[in-house]
């Protein structure tokens, strides 16, 4: 056999060697680039527990900030981080499926929408603390809002906002020509498909779009600190649930705040190792806050795929 | 151009297609059509890809007005009123609610066989069950799909076969009591079996709507239609009874298509 084999064969396999030695390498070096993003979260995390663990317990949960770091805890936080995200997804959610609706469905394509479309994307990349600036003129000199959990929540609402906008621009798109084609086609009306076509079937994307915003916003920090959030709150704001008609009270929305983050902050930058080890299980708590979230949109986006296959 | 042909009474038209001219921007796409739709008979539009027969169908049901810079002239009678339809001081909204359309490949909704059936029901406002599910039943069994899916009216009519979703979409069109019936290349993304199923179903439901279909299949055509029009670069180049087109077509670019020799 190897008598007869031509120069043309031998030259080919040099070739086909020499090619898989380069997918060596390049398997080689995409390995490692991996492994070092990995690692160094890895690494952080476990650097986290280790500090943070012992520190959780019910009491954790369950106190105020104090200056004895044994007997601080994140209750303020936690429940102000909850109220905050709540006026947030309020405020984000319907203006940026109601933007995102009408940029792809009514929106005549000029130059117009096209100026809002550039611009919803570079907003989503404006660096948070502008947005703070912004909403500390807007929310809490001129519309008085004061330093409350509504400001909080509405200036998270609008740097989430052209996220919420973009997820539902990209959901909606997904949905072929053909369908709204067929509703026309029946007789419906712009306005009875989309509310029973093009919003059900982007529901999926607009809610992991929403969830994930949410995560993001859950985590900041600068925004929050510019508009006067305080570091040491050592009590919580006023129930949303009366005794008296009508049972149901917004006094709470004006009531000042702190939020997990800031409360990480203000442990960090204090003298006190104990105080740091506060910080690493409050991070904890936040961490598995986002991780939670991001889990749920996850588990969103798979219900809704099952269901819905273009 | 078309006009009558012999065997066909004036009487008996469902629509009558005059100097119809369509545009795309400054794109002229149709170039005056003239066509007579037999009342409750198959009138089949053939023609290589590109010819504007698909342009020329949805015309009927407005469709080309859901985008913008499109443009009709001419008009499309609608019998008995002789309301032009493609007149814009008429609302499209109200020409989709008379003419229903199967499109080429089955676009049902993802939602249950018993919504898809009964969506143009509701936009048309009717809510009540047991109205619903008469008229959801009736129109299934119209599209023989009713022994096949009555088991599972409340599955996802994604879970259904190609010739089957298909048929829930010719199902969904006739839930309404259409007029005309158009039909967009139905069975172009069908395998031969369904596609039989399809052709038989068509032909039953000329008893009860005037049907018109877009077809690169001429075979099909004669098999199912009782006129044809040959359409070229947006022209009718030829209409007659099915039969005659097939037989003994009477321009040469006729002959040639139905040959083979190009398209």
């Amino acid at each position: 056999m190897q008598a007869t084999e031509q120069p043309e064969i031998l030259e080919m396999r040099k070739r086909i060697s020499s090619n898989k030695l380069r997918d060596h390498i390049f398997w080689i070096v995409g390995l490692f680039s991996t492994l070092i993003g990995f690692a160094l979260l890895f690494t952080l995390i476990i650097d986290l527990f280790i500090d943070g663990f012992p520190r959780l317990s019910w009491h954790f949960f369950t106190s105020y900030p104090s200056r004895f770091p044994e007997q601080a805890g994140i209750l303020s936080a936690w429940v102000g981080t909850i109220l905050v995200m709540m006026v947030t997804a309020a405020a984000a959610v319907p203006l940026g499926i109601a933007a995102g609706i009408y940029l792809e469905e009514y929106g005549k394509k000029n130059w117009l929408t096209h100026l809002i479309e550039i611009n919803m994307n570079n907003l989503a990349g404006v660096p948070s603390i502008i947005y703070g600036l912004l909403a500390l003129w807007l929310f809490v000199y001129f519309l008085k809002f004061g330093e409350s959990i509504l400001t909080g929540g509405l200036t998270l609402g609008l740097l989430i906002l052209p996220m919420v906008v973009i997820a539902t621009r990209e959901s909606i798109r997904a949905i072929p020509n053909s369908i709204r084609e067929a509703s026309y086609a029946l007789g419906a009306s712009k306005w009875q498909t989309i509310k029973d076509h093009i919003i059900p079937y982007s529901v999926g994307g607009i809610l992991t779009g929403m969830i994930i915003g949410l995560s993001r916003a859950i985590g900041e920090t600068a925004p929050i600190i510019t508009v006067g959030a305080l570091t040491f709150i050592a009590f919580l704001p006023s129930s949303p649930v009366t005794s008296g008609f009508p049972f149901l009270s917004f006094k709470w929305l004006l009531d000042p705040f702190t939020v997990m983050p800031i409360q990480m902050f203000n442990w960090i930058s204090r003298p006190q190792t104990a105080f740091h080890l506060n910080a690493a299980a409050a991070g904890i708590v936040l961490l598995v806050m986002t991780l939670v979230m991001n889990g749920f949109a996850i588990y969103v986006r798979y219900r809704f795929r099952k269901r819905i296959k273009w | 151009m078309a006009g009558l042909v012999p065997g066909m009474i004036p009487e008996k038209l469902k629509a009558e297609v005059k100097g119809l001219n369509f545009y795309y921007n400054d794109l002229k796409a149709l170039k005056d059509i003239h066509l007579p739709i037999a009342n409750k008979l198959i009138t089949a539009l053939i023609g290589p890809s590109g010819c504007g027969k698909t342009t020329y169908l949805r015309c009927f049901n407005r469709m080309h007005d859901l985008y913008p810079n499109n443009r009709y002239e001419g008009e499309i009678i609608l019998y008995p009123e002789r309301v032009n339809i493609v007149d814009p001081r008429i609302d499209p909204i109200e020409v989709r609610m008379r003419i229903s359309m199967v499109f080429q490949k089955p676009n049902p909704f993802p939602k249950t066989v018993f919504e898809n059936v009964a969506y143009g029901l509701r936009v048309r406002g009717v809510n009540k069950k047991c109205l619903l599910d008469e008229k959801v039943e009736k129109a299934l069994k119209q599209a023989a799909l009713w022994d096949e899916v009555k088991d599972r009216i409340d599955d996802l009519a994604f879970n259904l076969s190609g010739g089957q979703q298909q048929r829930l979409c010719i199902a969904r069109a006739l839930a309404t009591n259409p007029e005309i019936l158009l039909f967009d290349e139905p069975t172009s993304a069908l395998d031969p079996t369904a596609t039989a199923k399809i052709e038989e179903l068509i032909l039953q439901l000329k008893k009860e709507v005037t049907i018109i279909i877009v077809t690169h299949n001429m075979q099909q055509a004669a098999r199912v239609s009782d006129y044809t029009a040959f359409m070229y670069l947006g022209e009718i180049i030829e209409f007659d009874r099915t039969d005659k087109v097939f037989t003994r077509p009477s321009q040469k670019l006729t002959e040639e298509y139905i040959t083979g020799r190009f398209g």
